[in-house]
């Protein structure tokens, strides 16, 4: 048997803060937890596209980051391919990358400069611009964008650098946090367009969060659907549909937790 | 370790290396901006012995070319070890600014790989930077260096290196525990470490309390070796003592300030402050 790409037991993760109650002196601040997910159980078995759906706050981006190794479970375990991602960070790392709602590059470097970098941080050596100059290519990327500063790429060409860049890791474990969010529908619809050729392949598992319906139902093998550090359903998004009686997943959504999809609050609490 | 792993990491320090090159090339004017700003900063300080001379402050035996020269070292050397100490101090910070702290504290590369990376090029940067301002400050001062020991003067150079490094590692982790406060900490360090270590003054002048933390600075025992090399012509041989001592504070700092990171590293993880925004 396949060892699951993703294997999570209890996981429960809390971030503190210093609130001040309306109306008290502002020297009078007291620490307050925020629960970002309780006591989560997951097994996403590799290949396909699992999507996350939920809300900001729902703690979607929690259990990205948990899965990067950006953050470490306050109990439970959480591991991907057999490898807790505590104990065997650096494990983890080098069969996981990630594409998040921002791209995550240096913006006077061009998109060369940074995959060179990402190449040699992942162990590879750095003459790959045949590979980089094919894999852009393969995305719609026009070649003379190459060695432009990444500042100079719209928001869909950075985002297809940032996929591209995930690609030239060749991870088996693919993070996309909010990949189309903020992306002209032109864009949006070619990034989901590479989406659909991971999930085609196979090759890599995908972990989707986004709070995008359609996308999720076009998109996705199975649809986890969060909200306040849970998760409420699990299936198909046919599955869901079919078992909740409702013709979208957004229904789905609204009969579970009664409320609509909209943005929230933050999940995460800055602690200086 | 694997062969293969250690190859990896190889690489990975490399490739910090060359991302801090590819930086620099992008931001060149500002390298040419700092370039100029140390050529002018070292030679104000030389050209404040010159006036300290003409404002009659020297006596009958003040030595003009001995003050200048041992001003001057002190202004290149601080140049030099500032830049090594705060492009390290900064390696988080720059991650934060740019927004890609959390794709490098993902990618499968011990810490320790990625300080020295960025310590790797500040080293070799900061030496061919102050080697331009040497030669500028050689044709406008006359400097002479004909009692000077310049083998001495490498060797306390390269072992000061050691403690420096640990002692930016040790900084580098104040941007990790507070994202808001760290890098105005980082500058405190600096200015501490430029106010005891008798960058331009001997030690002695200082009140009791800040001569003994000079005495813990890795740059006094550097800036003392250095100008008696320089100025007195003190061999590798009689440099023994100062780079031993160099030499253990390396040893102490380096392997306590990856201990730091790490517990700090592991701290940004449980409070969720790897993050761009902190």
């Amino acid at each position: 048997m396949s060892v699951p790409a993703i294997e999570i037991h209890g996981v429960r993760k809390y971030f503190r803060r210093r609130e001040r109650e309306a109306g008290a002196p502002w020297w009078r601040r007291e620490w307050k937890d925020k629960v970002a997910l309780h006591d989560l159980d997951l097994v996403v078995e590799a290949g396909g596209v699992t999507g996350v759906l939920g809300p900001n706050g729902s703690g979607k981006s929690t259990l990205i980051r948990i899965l990067g190794t950006l953050l470490t479970p306050d109990t439970g375990t959480a591991r991907v391919f057999g490898w807790d991602v505590v104990r065997d960070a650096l494990l983890v790392r080098s069969h996981v990358n990630r594409v998040s709602v921002e791209a995550a590059f240096f913006k006077e470097l061009s998109p060369w400069e940074n995959m060179v970098y990402a190449s040699r941080l992942y162990g590879h050596s750095g003459g790959t611009r045949r590979r980089v100059v094919e894999i852009l290519e393969s995305l719609g990327l026009p070649r003379d964008v190459i060695d432009e500063p990444m500042k100079q790429l719209s928001r869909g060409q950075q985002q297809k650098v940032a996929i591209a860049r995930s690609f030239l890791t060749a991870p088996s474990l693919l993070l996309m946090d909010e990949p189309t969010t903020g992306l002209d529908p032109r864009s949006k619809k070619e990034v989901q367009a590479v989406l659909e050729t991971l999930r085609g392949e196979r090759e890599i598992t995908v972990l989707l969060c986004t709070h995008d319906m359609d996308e999720a139902s076009a998109l996705c093998d199975r649809v986890l659907m969060m909200d306040g550090g849970r998760v409420l359903a699990d299936g198909s998004p046919d599955e869901l549909a079919r078992r909740h009686g409702a013709p979208a997943l957004e229904d789905v959504f609204m009969q579970l937790t009664g409320k609509t999809f909209e943005a929230e609050e933050e999940e995460e609490v800055i602690v200086t | 370790m694997t062969v293969e792993m250690r190859r990896s990491e190889v690489g990975a320090l490399l490739g910090f290396a060359e991302r801090q090159l590819y930086v620099y090339k992008r931001y060149w004017v500002w390298e040419v901006v700092w370039l100029f700003y140390s050529i002018v900063s070292v030679l104000s300080i030389g050209f404040l012995a010159s006036g300290l001379d003409q404002l009659g402050a020297g006596s009958a035996g003040f030595d003009l070319r001995k003050a200048q020269l041992y001003l001057l070292i002190g202004a290149l050397l601080w140049g030099y070890l500032s830049l090594v100490f705060m492009e390290a101090a900064y390696a988080i910070a720059w991650e934060r600014w740019e927004g890609t702290i959390e794709y490098t504290f993902m990618a499968p590369v011990r810490r320790v790989t990625h300080l020295m990376g960025i310590c790797l090029f500040a080293i070799v940067y900061g030496l061919a930077r102050t080697f331009i301002v040497l030669l500028v400050a050689i044709a406008i001062f006359d400097i002479d260096f004909s009692h000077a020991d310049i083998l001495g003067a490498l060797v306390v150079l390269a072992a000061s290196i050691l403690p420096l490094i640990g002692l930016a590692i040790l900084t580098s982790v104040l941007p990790l525990l507070s994202p808001q406060k760290g890098e105005q900490m980082s500058f405190a360090v600096q200015g501490f470490m430029l106010l005891v270590s008798g960058v331009y003054y001997p030690l002695t002048v200082l009140p009791v309390p800040l001569q003994l933390a000079g005495a813990i600075s890795p740059l006094t025992y550097a800036l003392d070796g250095m100008r008696r090399s320089l100025l007195d012509g003190a061999t590798v041989r009689d440099q023994v003592g100062t780079v031993a001592v160099l030499v253990v504070m390396g040893a102490v700092l380096i392997p306590a300030g990856i201990a730091v990171f790490a517990w700090a590293e592991r701290r940004a993880k449980h409070l969720g402050l790897l993050k761009r925004s902190g």
